[in-house]
């Protein structure tokens, strides 16, 4: 069965060796879904009520292809997905924040142009999932709104302070790869523009965690200072990107159904432990310790037993309550506010082009 | 707030030369130039392409996925469009 620091067979089944690289994951989603491309699945006939439409929709989810925006679909799946995807949306912009705060102190020049790269890519992310989310039959001001006016939320670990440089690495190294175990599987998700988005979103996402993994491996390299200053960031950064996974199992309202719909491939505490027992062995190489007294290989089970995030606090930070929830969506606020007459200015000036142009 | 969405453009581009152009997805911007302009900087950051189109989504004419069946299906039954359904003789080169 598995070795320390790998139990993917059990996550990602018999298709995902054991010591694949995300590119390599990556790669074979997007194989995947070119050969479910390749298969068809016949409708029962052309005209379709609600229950054959149903069905018909059903048998493409279970052969693993794809639904796609103009397709029938049940109104449940399409407003889950939404939710998700436009959370997902909110995560990367809000997420330029934490790391955002670090570009004009960053140690090196070199740091700095990595730093700038990588926030402008969280922007492209949420780009590329603003755009998902919009073949669903939303726009894209009612997603802005329901950001701004707190009806729809983004990924709680970026309510977290990013307190010295080593944050930036540890953001790379933990946060990023958390999210990237979450997203490898969204790869594979039943609806096409979201499946598409993740695929280009995870080839990307892999610099991000190295960059943050190399800031770390110099640190804890460094001088006796720079190495309690990444251990530090780590302590500090294990838990919430923990939590990252959402509640346990027991708790999770939105896991079971989106499973059944594909949306979803593994549940919150299979993700999680694959995390922790990816860790384990990089946390060795860095040099550094996972604060978790508990930490420890359980041969019966082939994975790590560990100790689980405050719940509570997770609860708490969603609620609004987080160190930096409120700073964060006033800059996002005022973002909004202040870049308001540069789109007036741009859409008056196409107006004016427009009026300008010569009636053919 | 933003007052409006702005126009949705449809992204297109030539990975190298000698590749046709491909959708790589979407964008909002108000007038064409605008969007090139997002298009490059969402869709091309690490050299993905050599040229972009930009195609306001409104002037694209989209077949019904409903009517899929139909609207394809005067080319199910002529069989005799592909190579294959011809019996070569023995001894025919260069066929």
């Amino acid at each position: 069965m598995g070795t320390p620091g790998c139990n993917t067979w059990m996550v990602y089944g018999n298709d995902f060796g054991t010591d694949q690289s995300l590119l390599d994951q990556v790669a074979d989603a997007e194989r995947a879904l070119a050969e479910a491309a390749g298969r068809d699945t016949p409708r029962a006939a052309l005209d379709m009520d609600e229950a054959a439409s149903q069905a018909y929709f059903d048998a493409i989810v279970a052969a693993e292809q794809k639904i796609e925006p103009r397709d029938w679909m049940p109104e449940a799946y399409r407003k889950s997905l939404v939710r998700q995807i436009a959370q997902h949306a909110h995560s990367e912009i809000i997420g330029m924040q934490p790391e955002g705060n670090w570009i004009s102190r960053a140690p090196s020049l070199k740091r700095k142009a990595i730093l700038l790269a990588k926030v402008q890519d969280e922007a492209g992310h949420g780009l590329y999932l603003y755009a998902a989310a919009e073949t669903l039959g939303i726009s894209r001001d009612e997603l802005v709104d329901m950001l701004l006016d707190g009806r729809q939320k983004y990924s709680s670990i970026f309510n977290y302070p990013t307190l010295t440089w080593a944050d930036v690495g540890a953001i790379g190294w933990l946060v990023d790869g958390a999210a990237i175990v979450n997203q490898v599987p969204l790869c594979r998700c039943s609806y096409g523009p979201y499946a598409r988005a993740m695929i280009r979103i995870c080839k990307e996402e892999s610099f991000h965690q190295r960059q943050g993994y190399e800031i770390l491996h110099t640190l804890a390299h460094g001088t006796p200072e720079q190495h309690a200053m990444a251990q530090d960031s780590v302590d500090r950064w294990w838990y919430p990107s923990l939590a990252m996974f959402g509640p346990p199992d027991s708790d999770s309202t939105h896991s079971e159904q989106s499973m059944a719909w594909k949306i979803k491939r593994f549940s919150n505490d299979d993700l999680r432990q694959r995390f922790v027992d990816m860790c384990v062995q990089q946390a060795g190489v860095l040099g550094l310790t996972i604060p978790d007294p508990d930490l420890r290989w359980n041969e019966e089970r082939g994975a790590y037993d560990y100790t689980q995030p405050d719940y509570d606090e997770l609860m708490q930070v969603i609620k609004g309550n987080g160190p930096c929830n409120r700073a964060r969506m006033a800059n996002r606020r005022a973002a909004h506010a202040e870049g308001a007459w540069v789109r007036e200015a741009a859409e008056a000036h196409a107006g004016k082009q427009r009026d300008l142009e010569p009636v053919s | 707030m933003s007052g409006g969405d702005s126009q949705l453009w449809e992204v297109f581009v030539r990975p190298r030369r000698g590749l046709s152009h491909v959708h790589v997805g979407s964008l909002h911007a108000p007038d064409a130039q605008v969007a090139l302009h997002h298009a490059r900087d969402v869709y091309t950051r690490r050299q993905e392409g050599v040229s972009i189109w930009v195609v306001p989504a409104a002037a694209i004419s989209a077949s019904s996925p409903d009517e899929k069946d139909a609207f394809f299906d005067p080319a199910a039954d002529k069989v005799y469009r592909h190579p294959t359904f011809y019996h070569v003789p023995e001894g025919a080169g260069h066929l």
